[in-house]
């Protein structure tokens, strides 16, 4: 498509509301119709997911009076992936007086994701930030604290003040359990009805509005409708379309590619954030990867040999045969630079061949110069849980030689699209936390994915679907209603599909086959023509999955392998929206690297003439293209600028 | 890189009503870098590709934090290695030519779902009776209006770290849920803002933990050797103290 038919796309109205940025949210909160309490619990919502937003929101809406009604494929609803986030929160309370602000904490958040961020929703989002730390403190989220007694904050992510609040590296957790806690509070005064081990299979929509999903239940295979006036998709992020990724196993996008086959717009799918501190892979049988907190750049000096080829042990390499690329490239931050900066010259420096380790795919991350100035003592105070993992997973000691580190996919800044509101362009579907793209534009800052999804589920949501169900009119329903009946024997009929199937290749095997395409073409570098062969080659494995792929048992009994065979069905028709995206966005911007967008030097070269945009992506059938639709951003506020860390 | 060969005898159990039977398998040329889990994914790759039901068994983010995984490994919970979940084991644990006998967690309370999956949905329950501080959203004052002296923030983090994975009832002689049940009261009861219904709370969740049909606890601490969080025993004591005083209370 060239650039001529994008201008003639249709544009997407975000409903952002007049006004001053910062009376936005005020105002639009006294605008907004309410609910009259008597009638909330007239009103069923369902929220699929129990991370941090799907938590906070179940709890907040049944608190309000909704009678609400949860999903998760979990165990329990404590095990969303949220709770694997180290860092931290941040939040504009500025209770270490060094200069933080609402403003500027919506400033560094709009920079942070490259200019590519909605200023009203990251606005917002600095604002709510602060009653987040108030709600988890209260519910007894056990933050660090000084000997005081008050809070305690770090500064993260190369922030230049301290605002993040966190527990131990333990944050995501603690949060989460908060989160959770109030959950089971409702659960236990008959508030929520909590369903686990219910995978959502598909979105019904009726006249036009979503009025409920299909589940399957994990347990015993039942296939079940579920009626609602409101649906909203916490189902986090896409990243183990990558095979390998810092997500859980069970991480998917199946909740939201389903919404987007039903008409929900896909939003800059292609924005996936790479985060460059990871344990390197080990082997054709590795499962995930493990991240380790990025703070360890504090301390640590990233370096590879200047030989290509170089197999000395490392602590042979003098240092005049040392490369410490990002000291030498970005000498005002080395090595400190952002995540996208880190990541992508590790990959350059292997492409070149001097990665280092067995598999020449890892970069030295070395606390020698560290521990000989501070001492082993402080190195360990500092960081000593995360190198008893690091020597835990990989038997090395990383107070003896360097760590070996390399990227990994982390985080997903793509999502359902949704307005201002958090709905999507589907009334009555509303989308929240990492599902939705809104946020955090192209790249997204250290400590803040905690801080959007509580501030989605605890604090936004709870207005915005009071104001769609005062204005709305909705016809009663049944699960007799032909789309429920409809969508359930669609679901019945891919099950039997896949279980007739019965070929010779593994749901691992392709799903593997996809990860390292993505990875190679769609991954941390890009360019039209790997992104075209992936475009090509993309379809030839789904129809090779569906043709020859193996899986075992039936659906009327708890089947891990049926479970994994449903996912990856769908991330193989998700990937190829994904390459699409990323070869529409002719530029480089965040975390996302087009080698024919780059200035002489080799740095990112943003187009902010042409793409400062949002791409959203209608579903047009599986072997046709998607149509794409525009969402101009307009910066009142802030001036688009380069980022430089040089 | 070392490649070891291990005999596995796995404890399949096709349902929950089903009858349970050992079968052996061998995981054969295994890296010892993979991880205890890996392993398995390879043995059932193995499986699936001959059309044979793969072992079912429970985990999610593989990075010890999640809660999801666990299984007694040769008699132990979670495996031979203190302080970690299974998912953190690595196959260097373990020898050439090693028999590892693998069963689910076995309690009660936590029936089996498959092979080594059982529900834990007993442990929700317990917290559901309690294990909360009941603040709606909107509510709070502000996150410093009430200081915490930082030994009892570091005691509530400290208790706050429990996973749920359940390896302390599987290891305990009475199939007992005191460990995890005695760190969420610890946790809320170290903190100002825990105290308005500590007295409710532990009452209640002691309580629904008796209904769920888990066992007491008789000082064996084999839950504190199983736990991978390393969470104290000192918590149930506790939970003791404070269940008695609530309880003298009540009446």
């Amino acid at each position: 498509m060239s650039q001529h038919d994008v201008s003639k796309r249709k544009t997407l109205d975000s409903k952002i509301p007049e006004g001053a940025l910062s009376e936005k949210w005020t105002q639009h909160k006294f605008n907004m119709k309410l609910v009259n309490p008597a009638n909330k619990r007239k009103y069923k919502v369902i929220v699929v997911g129990t991370g941090l937003a799907g938590a906070s929101a179940s709890a907040t809406l049944s608190e309000l009076g909704y009678q609400v009604h949860t999903f998760c494929f979990h165990d329990t609803p404590r095990r969303a992936h949220s709770i694997a986030a180290q860092g931290g929160i941040n939040a504009a309370k500025n209770y270490q007086n060094d200069g933080d602000s609402i403003y500027r904490l919506f400033y560094d958040t709009i920079k942070g994701g490259d200019f590519r961020a909605r200023e009203a929703n990251v606005h917002r989002l600095a604002e709510i930030s602060v009653n987040i730390i108030d709600q988890c403190v209260a519910q007894g989220v056990p933050f660090a604290r000084e000997y005081g007694g008050l809070l305690d904050n770090r500064s993260f992510g190369g922030a230049q003040v301290s605002r993040t609040f966190y527990a131990k590296g333990q944050t995501g957790q603690q949060l989460l359990l908060g989160a959770y806690s109030a959950l089971m509070k409702q659960v236990n005064a008959g508030a929520v009805t909590m369903y686990t081990e219910h995978e959502m299979m598909d979105l019904v929509i009726i006249d036009g509005k979503a009025r409920g999903i299909v589940t399957r239940n994990l347990k015993t295979g039942e296939i079940a409708s579920h009626t609602a006036d409101a649906v909203l998709l916490c189902t986090g992020g896409y990243g183990n379309v990558f095979y390998l990724s810092t997500n859980a196993m069970g991480s998917n996008v199946t909740a939201a590619w389903k919404a987007h086959k039903r008409g929900a717009y896909f939003a800059n799918p292609c924005y996936t954030q790479i985060h460059p501190t990871c344990i390197p892979v080990h082997g054709d049988y590795q499962s995930k990867l493990t991240l380790m907190s990025e703070s360890l750049r504090n301390d640590g000096r990233v370096w590879v040999p200047k030989k290509v080829g170089d197999d000395r042990h490392p602590s042979e390499i003098p240092d005049d045969e040392r490369d410490y690329y990002l000291e030498r490239k970005y000498p005002s931050f080395g090595n400190l630079v952002p995540r996208d900066l880190a990541s992508r010259n590790a990959k350059y420096v292997c492409d070149e061949g001097r990665g280092v380790g067995p598999t020449k795919l890892a970069v030295y991350l070395d606390f020698r110069d560290s521990i000989n100035r501070l001492g082993k003592d402080a190195i360990e105070a500092r960081y000593g849980n995360l190198f008893d993992m690091y020597q835990s997973i990989t038997d090395s000691n990383p107070y003896e030689e360097p760590m070996m580190i390399y990227p990994a996919v982390h985080y997903t800044m793509g999502g359902l699209w949704v307005d201002y509101n958090l709905m999507s362009n589907i009334e009555g579907l509303f989308v929240l936390g990492e599902a939705n793209f809104s946020d955090h534009g192209a790249n997204r800052l250290g400590a803040s994915a905690l801080m959007q999804g509580l501030a989605d589920g605890y604090f936004v949501i709870s207005y915005t679907l009071g104001n769609y169900l005062a204005n709305v009119d909705l016809n009663s329903i049944s699960l007799e209603n032909e789309s429920f009946l409809s969508a359930e024997k669609d679901v019945q009929e891919r099950i039997e599909r896949l279980l007739s199937i019965r070929g010779t290749k593994t749901v691992d095997e392709f799903h593997r086959e996809l990860g390292l395409l993505m990875w190679d073409k769609c991954g941390m570098s890009r360019n039209e023509e790997g992104l075209k062969e992936a475009i090509r080659r993309i379809p030839e494995i789904r129809k090779s999955f569906w043709n020859d792929v193996m899986v075992t048992g039936s659906n009327n009994s708890f089947n891990q392998t049926l479970e994994k065979a449903l996912r990856v069905a769908d991330f193989l028709e998700f990937a190829e929206t994904m390459c699409r995206d990323a070869l529409e966005r002719k530029e480089s911007c965040g975390g996302h690297f087009r080698e024919d967008s780059q200035t002489p030097e080799g740095e990112a070269l943003r187009n902010d003439t042409e793409f400062t945009n949002v791409f959203a992506w209608e579903f047009k059938g599986i072997d046709n293209k998607p149509e794409l639709h525009i969402e101009e951003l307009e910066f009142e506020n802030v001036q688009p600028s380069v980022r430089s860390y040089k | 890189m070392k490649k070891i060969t291990v005999k596995l005898v796995v404890w399949r159990q096709n349902g929950p009503d089903e009858k349970g039977f050992f079968k052996t398998y061998f995981a054969e040329n295994i890296d010892t870098d993979a991880s205890f889990l890996e392993m398995l994914d390879v043995v059932n790759e193995g499986l699936v590709k001959n059309g044979s039901e793969p072992i079912a068994f429970a985990h999610d983010c593989r990075e010890g934090i999640c809660g999801t995984c666990g299984a007694v490994v040769n008699g132990e919970a979670h495996g031979p290695r203190e302080k970690l979940t299974l998912c953190q084991l690595h196959m260097r644990s373990f020898s050439n030519g090693d028999t590892i006998v693998l069963e689910p967690f076995r309690a009660r309370a936590l029936p089996i779902v498959k092979d080594l999956v059982v529900d834990r949905s007993a442990l929700d329950r317990i917290v559901q009776a309690g294990g909360y501080i009941s603040v709606r959203t909107g509510s709070a004052p502000d996150a410093n209006a009430i200081p915490v002296p930082k030994k009892d923030a570091d005691q509530a983090f400290d208790a706050a770290q429990c996973i749920g994975c359940a390896a302390c009832v599987a290891a305990c002689p009475n199939a007992s849920a005191m460990l995890m049940m005695s760190a969420k009261v610890s946790h809320l009861s170290s903190l100002p803002q825990g105290q308005p219904e500590s007295k409710q709370r532990v009452l209640d969740m002691v309580s629904q933990m008796v209904k769920e049909g888990f066992g007491g606890c008789s000082n064996e601490y084999q839950c504190e050797v199983a736990c991978p969080k390393g969470i104290s025993v000192k918590y149930i004591a506790q939970l003791n103290r404070q269940y008695l005083l609530s309880a003298i209370k009540s009446e």
